[in-house]
């Protein structure tokens, strides 16, 4: 038994993730703290040539760019502003002499937005704020734990290595929707979860049951995928590391705090960053698992869909405006404070830079000589 | 998928076959929706040809049978039932959707008669031609189906609530008569509880999930004990003692259980399998459980063994909701003379008969009552048509969506508890005030 | 031959002891396996239960049915279409995304100019937009341009995330490649157009293969957009089908046909995924995410 299990496994049992793949991109990450990791072949390319052909390179960089960057002006640029500008109006509910709505825009100023802040729409507003705010701590805070421990079970199974890499796909491959029915199914009053609980919870009432339910719905699907990620970084660490901290006498606990955790971190922040941005998007879940209308799941996307649809475009444009401002602000202080690098595969690839890039965020970098 | 595979493999003409297959799909796809709409077009200049009907789910199939009767008839005027689902509120999503972006999925909307002020006043749907009479149709619903004193839907279902009730536990606990007011109906309860078949059975189910039905459930209450929601202008008056009545009446049958608490969750069809398996000795639903209830298939535990009454109420029998649907022509279709041949063709005497008999859905025409026949079969018409008679129609707001979804909001918490109910009332006043008033 | 490197801790960590630790192993991967698949097992079960049993409880169908399925797929459900307007969208979208993402991945990967940062960043930074903040626009532009209930409508703002995300992998494949290959095929003559073509493309199809799989996925998975910008039934997108199912017969809660058509839906997506898995997790952890 000791003998077998101690043994290399099999080629038959390949690791989870193919580290060649995830060596060069997460070489960034690694360098400033453990140089032994980057692979050899990650040295920089002879610089000669690609200065000598620098000189047409930006006019085909420009024409390379171009048709994404015209798409995306087309599909975000345009809706963007235009966002901007119909949070500015409102639709008219006035009704004329015969009892028809007077079609057309006034336009109000800020109105939409000190309706969201102060007005009308404050509780409204606030309550969608505090819902989408609390789905973000709550379930980055799960998933992380969740996908954490993962992770480390993986990195040290032995056996079922294929079925843990294929069942920790399932969720991610599910639709949102479908999950979302999913587990409105699950979380029925007569459903299964009730009566494993032995309880008679109303979940899909309005109440704090409901966005547990969310909760629970969301760290299902992407807990798995944090855990993926985090296991490319885990594997990554040389096995020497550990051994010399346990021949130094450390245990198990301080080696995953000195070591484990540091080593990885770079990974586990871009994969917590993409995931807070993702949750502050919300909508498929709660609209399907438990209904648009219900307020103790109302995130600021569904309440957007709501106003939307009910015709008053313009809190609507000003709610998903509001919302994207949330997100970029999100995403700033957390690339500040925590240092998550972003840009680590996409950026220029010099000796240099590369020694910085791990501790340096996303803004305030130049542009490469 | 396998086109990029086939991209991967095939190295060398990678890019321009990704690019030609990009083409192609571009066009195929953009021109397989043109072609589409043009065929759809191409009847030409007349006003007939293929439309779609929306409406709530079809739950006996009977629609089905009268439409694929229809499609028999008009091989060139073929129409499409297009289910809306179960819950009203979701049905309203996808209409009024339909009239926002101006599209022509939907020819004939199956409206609920509360809809129609809305839809008219923001013009998504076309007046009903003068020459269409109104004679033989319920007042009450001829009502609804008008904005302003126009014809914009015809009246084609009517509903009232009823009070469904268990008949064997009541004669088991020696009860000769329903309940006519809510304090004997949990007297009642209390008596049938004390016997062992009943005694996980509860009191009474309504439909009290957050949804349009929670309004209808309200409305009831509210007019049950002499209050009104709305008064006869049009004004908001939910700020008084009836309904502070009703609404506390409602919490507290929450917390005392006489009302589940699961039935937080219960629209129409929760609460009609509840009652169909035995769960709940009163329930408040809508005529189509009748024959649903009573299905000999076994999905029904209760068949033979309940009847109906009218609502109760505070002091008296209570007093229902006008409930039902309004067939309307959307302003959006092309073949607006096929969707009115068509409305007439639903709302007629015999496709209506017809509805009543396979999934007993009540009739807006007043003649049906009548019927000797029919009272043998559902022996609860005549006091539909009774209840039918004295219900109030909910209100016919041009902003109904957000009347409805101020009344979800104040009762809603207050059945589970979390707000007072005297407290909730006084801002719903504020709310529906500011909501009806002329900006 | 870098296997070895992972392997190792594993080997180092279990050669401690055998007993509780090995115990303790083997009880973690099997709640992970349970954690993940427990939710999509009662999915199936619940789709293969008759119609009549849907709120049974047991852990297997009984008797097993297939009435949901054949629910699912009544002519006029019209699920197969849903299904067919899905792939269409979903592979348009990935096909319109590769072309146009992988040469602006190979411009950010490869060339050096001015604002590349910026650029990147401006890319990365799209793929995070809430969908909701270009829907509410965009419905008011397709009603008046009378898009409503084309596939463009579902196209478009699709590549809003699309695009990002493949250029964001695309970048780190190429990234992977050796340069002195390509500067090698420029040596013998080849231009950077030829060198792109004949040496890069061909070296990164995995790379591409993957970025296809994972583009269309997210585009397969989009709920918010087919349920805005369509509501003729015949252009509904899979996903929006089934959260719009009334259910089949008569008037049960549509629960069992939304389960089965949910399988219906997943199961192709599940099995290309364990098809590929490899090379999906590869792509994943490499570009990075999602």
């Amino acid at each position: 038994m000791n003998g077998r299990a101690g043994r290399v496994p099999s080629p038959r049992v390949r690791p989870v993730v193919s580290s060649r793949l995830i060596a060069r991109k997460t070489e960034p990450f690694m360098t400033t703290s453990a140089p032994a990791a980057a692979p050899p072949h990650a040295k920089p390319a002879p610089k000669s040539r690609i200065r000598r052909a620098h000189r047409g390179e930006g006019r085909l960089a420009a024409l390379l760019l171009s048709p994404t960057l015209l798409v995306l002006a087309l599909v975000i640029g345009y809706p963007l502003v235009s966002a901007l500008r119909g949070s500015l109006y409102q639709r008219g509910e006035g009704l004329d002499a015969n009892g028809f709505v007077i079609s057309g825009e006034h336009f109000v100023g800020l109105r939409n937005y000190t309706d969201a802040f102060t007005g009308a729409n404050g509780s409204r507003f606030w309550n969608a704020f505090g819902n989408t705010t609390f789905f973000t701590i709550t379930t980055v805070v799960l998933e992380t734990v969740i996908g954490l421990a993962m992770a480390l079970i993986m990195h040290h199974a032995l056996r079922g290595r294929a079925l843990l890499r294929a069942s920790i796909l399932v969720p991610w491959a599910v639709p949102t929707a479908v999950s979302g029915l999913l587990w409105r199914w699950v979380f029925d009053a007569n459903g299964i979860a009730n009566n494993l609980l032995g309880q008679q919870i109303l979940w899909s009432a309005d109440g704090w049951p409901a966005k547990w339910a969310v909760v629970i719905a969301d760290t299902w699907k992407t807990a798995p995928f944090i855990g993926l990620l985090t296991l490319a970084g885990l594997q990554l660490i040389p096995a020497e590391l550990h051994e010399a901290a346990r021949v130094d006498g450390a245990n198990a606990w301080i080696r995953f705090r000195k070591i484990t955790l540091p080593l990885i971190k770079p990974a586990l922040l871009v994969a917590v960053l993409f995931r807070l941005l993702d949750v502050l998007r919300m909508f498929d879940l709660p609209y399907l698992l438990v209904g648009n209308q219900k307020y103790s799941v109302q995130t600021l996307s569904v309440l957007a869909f709501n106003e939307a649809n009910n015709l008053h475009y313009g809190p609507a444009a000003a709610y998903a405006t509001l919302l994207f401002l949330y997100v970029v602000i999100v995403a700033y202080a957390f690339v500040k404070i925590l240092g998550a690098d972003l840009l680590a595969g996409a950026r220029t690839r010099t000796p240099a830079r590369r020694r910085r890039s791990a501790t340096r965020p996303l803004a305030g970098r130049g542009t490469p000589a | 998928m396998s086109r990029t595979r086939t991209t991967w493999r095939t190295s060398r003409t990678a890019g321009l076959a990704a690019l030609a297959a990009t083409g192609a799909l571009i066009l195929a796809g953009c021109s397989g929706s043109d072609a589409k709409d043009e065929t759809s077009t191409s009847g030409g200049g007349t006003d007939r040809g293929p439309i779609t009907f929306a409406v709530g789910k079809d739950t006996s199939g009977a629609l089905q049978k009268q439409v694929d009767a229809w499609n028999a008839a008009h091989p060139s005027e073929k129409v499409t039932l297009n289910e809306l689902p179960a819950a009203a509120d979701a049905q309203l999503q996808q209409l009024q959707q339909n009239g926002q972006v101006k599209s022509s999925a939907f020819s004939v909307l199956g409206l609920d008669v509360t809809w129609t002020a809305a839809f008219a006043a923001n013009r998504w749907i076309d007046p009903i031609p003068a020459s269409t009479s109104t004679s033989g149709l319920l007042p009450a619903a001829v009502e609804s189906a008008k904005y302003r004193g126009t014809l914009y839907s015809v009246p084609w279902q009517t509903n009232g609530g009823l009070l469904f009730y268990r008949s064997d536990l009541l004669t088991a606990a020696g009860i000769k008569t329903p309940p006519t007011t809510w304090r004997e109906m949990q007297a009642d309860c209390a008596k049938i509880k004390a016997q062992p078949q009943a005694k996980k059975a509860s009191c009474y189910a309504g439909q009290f999930d957050k949804y349009e039905g929670l309004v209808v459930n309200f409305s009831e209450a509210v007019q049950s004990s002499g209050g009104h929601v709305f008064d006869a202008n049009g004004k908001p008056t939910v700020d008084t003692p009836q309904a502070k009545t009703a609404l506390t009446w409602m919490a507290d049958a929450f917390k005392d259980g006489t009302i589940p608490h699961e039935d937080l969750t219960y629209q129409e069809e929760n609460g009609r399998q509840a009652f169909q398996s035995g769960k709940v000795i009163f329930m408040r639903n809508w005529p189509y459980v009748w024959d649903l209830a009573n299905k000999t298939d076994g999905s029904s535990k209760v068949t033979g063994k309940f009847d109906v009454a009218p609502l109760p109420g505070l002091d008296s029998t209570g007093s229902s909701t006008l409930g039902g649907y309004n067939l309307a022509v959307s302003s959006f279709t092309k073949h607006k003379t096929t969707a009115r041949d068509f409305i007439t063709y639903l709302t007629s005497d015999r496709s209506e008969r017809a509805n009543l008999l396979a999934a007993s859905t009540a009739p807006t025409r007043t003649a049906l009552y009548q019927d000797p026949a029919l009272q043998k079969k559902f022996p609860y018409l005549a006091g539909l048509k009774k209840s039918l008679d004295t219900a109030v129609a909910r209100p016919q707001a041009v902003r109904y969506g957000d009347v409805s979804a101020a009344i979800q909001d104040a009762v809603y918490p207050a059945l589970s508890g979390r707000t007072d109910p005297a407290t909730a009332l006084a801002s719903l006043q504020d709310k529906l005030t500011q909501l009806t008033s002329q900006p | 031959m870098t296997t070895h490197a992972t392997d190792r801790p594993s080997r180092r960590a279990s050669a401690k002891g055998p007993g509780a630790a090995a115990v303790l192993r083997y009880f973690g991967v099997a709640v992970i396996v349970v954690y993940c698949l427990a939710p999509f097992f009662w999915m199936v079960v619940s789709a293969f239960r008759r119609p009549s049993d849907q709120f049974q409880l047991s852990a297997l169908p009984r008797p097993w049915s297939t009435a949901n399925f054949r629910a699912v797929f009544k002519p006029e459900v019209g699920f197969g279409r849903a299904l067919l307007n899905s792939l269409v969208v979903a592979g348009i979208t990935t096909v319109v995304t590769l072309v146009i993402g992988t040469v602006a991945a190979y411009a950010l990967a490869r060339l050096e100019f001015r604002f590349k940062n910026l650029v990147a960043a401006v890319i990365i930074a799209i793929s995070m937009f809430p969908p909701i903040s270009i829907v509410v626009p965009l419905l008011k532009l397709f009603t008046d341009i009378k898009w409503i209930n084309t596939y463009q409508a579902m196209i478009v703002p699709s590549l809003s995330f699309a695009l990002p995300l493949a250029v964001w992998y695309l970048t780190s494949f190429f990234r992977q490649l050796p340069a002195e290959l390509e500067q090698a095929a420029m040596i013998d003559g080849c231009t950077r157009g030829q060198a792109f073509r004949k040496v890069i493309l061909p070296l990164a199809a995995p790379g591409v293969f993957t970025t296809a799989i994972i583009t269309f996925i997210a585009a397969w998975n989009d709920f918010i957009i087919a349920l805005s910008m369509v509501n003729k039934k015949d252009m509904q997108t899979a996903t929006v089908a089934i959260s719009r199912f009334t259910g089949a017969y008569g008037f049960d809660q549509p629960y069992g046909t939304q389960m089965a058509a949910g399988v219906v839906v997943t199961v192709p997506l599940v099995l290309a995924v364990l098809a590929f898995q490899r090379r999906i997790v590869s792509g994943l952890t490499a570009g990075g995410l999602k």
